[in-house]
């Protein structure tokens, strides 16, 4: 595990900073030479874990990114890599969860970490929720009372939380798709508007808000309020363009409607920089400009893919058009996002 | 015994390299083509891609009105090409003396700090900010600075993106009360080449920067969601910088070849030709 020591020092005007976190408690990340940056860490199981801010920590490399709240209270994270991964993600919070000073007192090396309590699901995808097996069994659920009495597994692992189409789609065996193990479940759903934590966690409050049918049907931000971080899931990524999956019940104005929502949400700290943190499904740590261009660039891309449909141009002569042509070579080919709008604007209603 | 004391203190006094001191208040000589309002499609002189190209042209004055834009600085890319005076600062180490970073900050700029404590680059997932991270040495009596983790920009201000994958390389050369500012730019998504171009400032002893407060407002009652630009072969403005001053749209829009100057040898022959006719 890699654990960088870049500490984000937003205070003032000043762009960020680096600071030292600790005395030789994290492993120091080394770009090495100057130049061009390397490109973010594939998923390949080399996991990186970046402070964002407060308890708030980013764990990459696994296939989607993890959100991390690691605090007095336990662990929550927000999606759980690829099933192949979860093992290299147990042991990388379990290293974080001893390495890092949680309340102020010298660092317990030896002391067990407090377990994982809860998993957030961003989406249904596999590179989000595919640790949630192994991840959920090396956690527990704090529970008592009736509960305990009544259900006699209910603090047998952590609790998954998600909206509701996601659960149906993990239960479901439809449309060719396998049934995931019942493990891997949400415990916990919501089918309305949003869904909060009945208490802080890490001394604050978290908010799960479903976005409809923007990258699935079952996508939910997730935003901690006191950190001030807000974890997107795939509906924005940096690493290339959105992929809107119609068959689970995506659509291009869904994700236009949850970006401009995101922008409605989040507060720069000055000039359109800082302020509110945000973890991408994939890809570095932004802010609101960088969803500002992302929204413009897939606002703009709809705006050409929808004057070719009025033109009554077919969906190959759309494509041959090239109405992504500025940002290919940023984003890659543009073809399966090209054909996504497409079909999202030319679906029945 | 006096006159050793003297030599020993001089000695003591005297830098083992020489460093410039760039810090104070700078304001921008406007006798290059830095004056700042560009117009649309006047793109001469930038090394884009095709892909900057076609950005360029979809470009849209009004997209500056949108919320998330009114507040925005001119990032690193641009800003010491603006018509704004810079103010330039250093830390110090208090024990060592050395200059651990230089700051800058221009009228519409955040602070642009320049790391010389050898820090080591922050990771590929840390944010990128307008002035993105960067860090300096001197080079002789110049300072080299290089800026990486820098936010998708603008080359100049009519449209001309930078992508959020590009690096900067500047050099301040100093010579006297003037300032030469360079900034070398690479950009593998909206540029060909290296975009080399610099930029003079007059120290100005009395200068202050005012301050530049700005509030988001509604500033175009326009639906929600609405995003300025112009479709693929729609923008009628394009052309008009090359109507106003008699250049070639091979040169206005930009493009490696426009930067050099066998390009306006080849124009003039070509006028001077059409001329005789």
């Amino acid at each position: 595990m890699i654990v960088n020591r870049t500490h984000w020092m937003l205070a003032g005007i000043a762009a960020f900073g680096m600071s030292s976190l600790g005395d030789g408690l994290f492993a120091q990340q080394n770009g090495g030479a100057q130049g061009r940056p390397a490109n973010p860490p594939a998923a390949n199981g080399e996991i990186e874990i970046v402070p964002v801010r407060g308890h708030i920590y980013l764990l990459a490399g696994a296939g989607g990114n993890i959100t991390l709240s690691v605090g007095p209270d336990g662990v929550l994270l927000v999606d759980s890599g690829l099933a192949q991964y979860a093992d290299k993600v147990l042991a990388a919070i379990r290293q974080l969860s001893r390495e890092i000073d949680v309340e102020g007192q010298p660092v317990k090396s030896y002391a067990p970490p407090k377990p994982i309590r809860f998993i957030i699901n961003t989406h249904v995808h596999a590179d989000h929720t595919g640790g949630n097996e192994k991840l959920r069994q090396a956690g527990k659920t704090f529970t008592g009372g009736n509960v305990t009495g009544d259900i006699a597994d209910a603090a047998e692992g952590a609790a998954i939380l998600a909206h509701e189409s996601v659960l149906n789609r993990m239960s479901a065996s439809r449309g060719g798709e396998a049934r995931t193990a019942a493990d891997a479940w949400p415990t916990e759903t919501y089918y309305k508007d949003s869904m909060k934590l009945s208490h802080f966690f890490n001394g604050e409050g978290v908010r799960l808000i479903h976005m409809p049918n923007a990258h699935t049907d079952g996508d939910s931000l997730v935003y901690f309020r006191g950190s001030d971080v807000l974890t997107t899931g795939d509906i924005f990524v940096t690493t290339g363009y959105p992929f809107i999956d119609l068959e689970r019940g995506g659509s291009v104005q869904g994700i236009l409607n949850a970006l401009n929502y995101i922008l409605d949400l989040v507060i720069p700290e000055f000039r359109t920089e800082g302020g509110t943190l945000i973890i991408p499904g994939h890809g570095r740590i932004s802010d609101t400009a960088d969803v500002a261009y992302y929204r413009d660039m897939v606002t703009i891309v709809r705006d050409r893919v929808q004057a070719s449909i009025k033109k009554g141009m077919t969906l190959e002569q759309v494509k041959a058009s090239r109405p992504t042509a500025d940002w290919d070579p940023r984003y890659g080919s543009g073809d399966r996002f090209v054909e996504g709008v497409y079909r999202s604007l030319t679906a029945k209603k | 015994m006096k006159t050793e004391g003297l030599w020993i203190w001089l000695a003591l006094s005297t830098p083992l390299v020489a460093q410039m001191d760039f810090a104070g208040e700078w304001a921008p000589v406007q006798d290059e083509d830095n004056t700042g309002n560009p117009h649309i499609g006047e793109f001469i002189g930038i090394p884009m891609s095709e892909a900057g190209r076609l950005r360029s042209e979809a470009w849209s004055s009004s997209y500056m009105t949108l919320p998330e834009w009114q507040c925005r600085p001119h990032g690193a890319m641009y800003i010491s090409r603006g018509p704004s005076q810079v103010r330039i600062w250093k830390e110090v180490d208090p024990v060592s003396r050395q200059i651990t970073a230089w700051h800058a900050e221009w009228l519409r700029s955040i602070d642009n700090p320049y790391y010389m404590d050898g820090r080591a680059q922050p990771s590929e997932l840390a944010p990128h900010t307008w002035g993105g991270f960067s860090t300096a040495t001197y080079e002789g009596e110049m300072l080299k600075i290089t800026t990486t983790h820098l936010k998708e920009d603008y080359y100049r201000r009519n449209g001309v993106p930078s992508s959020d994958r590009a690096t900067l390389t500047q050099y301040w050369i100093r010579r006297g009360d003037y300032l030469t500012w360079v900034t070398i730019a690479y950009d593998p998504i909206y540029l060909t080449e290296p975009m080399i171009r610099s930029s003079e400032y007059r120290l100005a002893l009395n200068q202050q920067i005012p301050p530049y407060p700005c509030t988001v407002v509604d500033e175009v009652d326009r639906p929600k969601g609405v995003v300025p630009h112009e479709l693929p072969g729609t923008n009628p403005y394009l052309g008009e910088f090359g109507q106003k001053y008699d250049i070639p749209i091979e040169a206005t829009g930009g493009g490696a070849a426009s930067m050099y100057p066998e390009l306006a040898r080849k124009i003039i022959r070509q006028k001077n030709a059409a001329t005789k006719k």
